[in-house]
């Protein structure tokens, strides 16, 4: 038990090191670059030799390879460099910089493949390598992606954006997906040491914590953990998919739904319910259910029709013919289902899904067999084949 | 050294051999569990560094261009569809008589009724860094 946590610490710790270099020294690229090299040196030296100031340790280790480079370059930088140290007031480490990286590396200029690793880097400390291996890409390109990032970002002042609230839809945009990543995956075996849904949720409650009176942060954050509660029963031990039918609802985490139906109502007692609160209204309605067929079914259905009203997203419609279908009865799904312009998997799973409630097995197995061949996911695709299989049998 | 083993849609010995999604329920779990137990028993061994399954033929699309003009996409549905790539494994092993043996492993994946589909694997070697020797 003497070893310190070291991997957490850092993980802690590695934005706010960033904030105090960049404030200090002005430029965020470099800063980033420096700030990392000092995490790397830290995971290295403090298992054995933990410094009595590490935030401190990890700021002079920073600072200090950020001068050695500049100290490498041309004269002429190196004279713009030593202005800008002078200049720059040193304002201390006790300002928390977190939230304004967050917002810089979420920055809408960003698609979202540069800024998730970036964001994963500089806020959320993880190496390059950790980042590769959890999204399977090389390690060369994940680091060309957080260059390219950065490059891209040159000029941003390193501050608070004016515009707080529409700069703060893109902020929740990339931490949801990054989410999803995590929850969704994977394609294949997983390598990954980091759990993605882990990290965003820990972006979620650092963003949540810096903006607590924002009713979609909180959202936000209620819905990773509303869903994240179900992880558990969500696959077997062998990795195939457990449908929210067929859960063990006995595995979800209760600590988990508790905290996030606390975080839900808070945001929603602020009247400003935008797409994450619903989101997490409905999530919140599954984990309270007692079953599968005792569930809320009705205020689901109304909920995502409102949804739909505010997103015109035609996935929403699918879900809201699920609900629809377990209120009023499957043949009234179908008929929303042929209204829908979509042409993905999920599609022909829910219409395989309905058919088979309706009565139809060949129709239905027909339907999975098409779902499956449309699969993007091959625990997904495994999943339909089955259910195609086992429909096919009557 | 690195081999890539890949496999087809086609290249099934089995005879009569019909498509997954009209086998039996239970054969259809025990296959999809065999492909997970191989790829544990890979990674157990770290000789695994890759493996994924491609989405299915409908949406494989072929594209040529000659720079200039704008590029010709061909899309499905294909008559040879046999022929277009299902998946692959990506392994790192100490010889190429390991790389047929996991090879031949997966070949014998169960099919229907738990018989071996003898499906045919494609082993080709990775190019890796060029001799230090020469």
């Amino acid at each position: 038990m003497s070893t310190p946590d070291v991997e957490g610490l850092l993980r802690e710790l590695a934005p706010r090191a960033l904030g105090a270099v960049v404030r200090r020294h002005g430029d965020f690229a470099d800063a980033e670059d420096a700030v990392q090299e000092a995490l790397l040196a830290a995971a290295q030296q403090w298992p054995s030799d933990l410094p009595t100031s590490p935030l401190g340790w990890l700021v002079t280790v920073a600072s200090r390879r950020l001068i050695d480079e500049v100290r490498a370059n041309d004269a002429r930088r190196r004279r713009e460099d030593a202005v800008t140290l002078l200049d720059v007031p040193v304002d201390g480490l006790a300002t928390d910089d977190s939230l304004v990286l967050l917002f810089l590396c979420c920055h809408d200029a960003l698609s979202p493949t540069l800024a998730i690793p970036l964001t994963l880097r500089a806020v959320a400390g993880l190496t390059t390598r950790e980042i590769a291996a959890a999204y399977l890409i090389p390690e060369a390109t994940t680091a060309q992606r957080i260059t390219r990032a950065k490059a891209k970002l040159r000029g941003e002042r390193f501050a608070m954006p004016e515009d707080v609230s529409s700069r703060l839809r893109s902020v929740l945009e990339v931490l949801y997906l990054l989410f999803n990543e995590g929850y969704a995956s994977s394609s294949g075996p997983n390598l990954a040491r980091v759990d993605l849904s882990r990290e965003a949720i820990r972006l979620a409650r650092l963003l949540y914590a810096q903006l607590p009176e924002n009713a979609e942060a909180g959202g936000l954050l209620a819905l990773m953990l509303l869903t994240d509660a179900r992880r558990p029963a969500r696959t077997t031990a062998t990795g195939e998919v457990v449908p929210l039918a067929e859960q063990d609802r006995t595995l979800w985490d209760r600590s988990r739904i508790t905290e996030g139906m606390v975080l839900l109502t808070a945001a929603l007692k602020r009247r400003e319910v935008w797409e994450y609160q619903l989101l997490a209204s409905i999530a919140g309605l599954h984990d309270e259910a007692p079953s599968h067929a005792q569930t809320r079914w009705a205020e689901i259905a109304s909920l995502y029709g409102l949804l739909e009203r505010m997103t015109g997203n035609p996935v929403v419609t699918l879900n809201r013919a699920v609900a629809v279908a377990m209120v009023e009865g499957p043949d009234t799904g179908l008929k929303l289902l042929d209204s829908l312009d979509l042409d993905t998997h999920r599609l022909y799973a829910v219409r395989a899904h309905l058919l088979e409630e309706s009565g139809d097995p060949l129709g239905a197995a027909e339907a999975f067999r098409v779902a499956a061949g449309r699969a993007t996911n091959l625990r997904e695709r495994d999943y339909l084949t089955m259910r195609a299989a086992r429909a096919g049998r009557g | 050294m690195r081999f890539m083993l890949l496999q087809a849609y086609g290249g099934v010995e089995l005879e009569g051999c019909v498509p997954m999604t009209e086998w039996d329920p239970e054969d259809v779990k025990a296959h999809i569990e065999f492909q997970h137990t191989l790829n544990a028993e890979l990674l157990d061994r770290g000789e695994l560094v890759d493996a994924q399954g491609l989405a299915g033929p409908d949406q494989a699309k072929f594209v040529v261009s000659d720079g200039t003009n704008p590029p010709k996409v061909i899309d499905g549905p294909y008559p040879e569809s046999k022929e277009l790539l299902a998946g692959y494994r990506m392994v790192d092993v100490d010889s190429l008589e390991r790389a047929l043996g996991i090879a031949a492993q997966s070949s014998a994946a169960p099919g229907p009724g738990g018989v071996p589909i003898r499906q045919q694997i494609e082993v080709r070697q990775v190019m890796g860094a060029p001799d230090p020797e020469v």
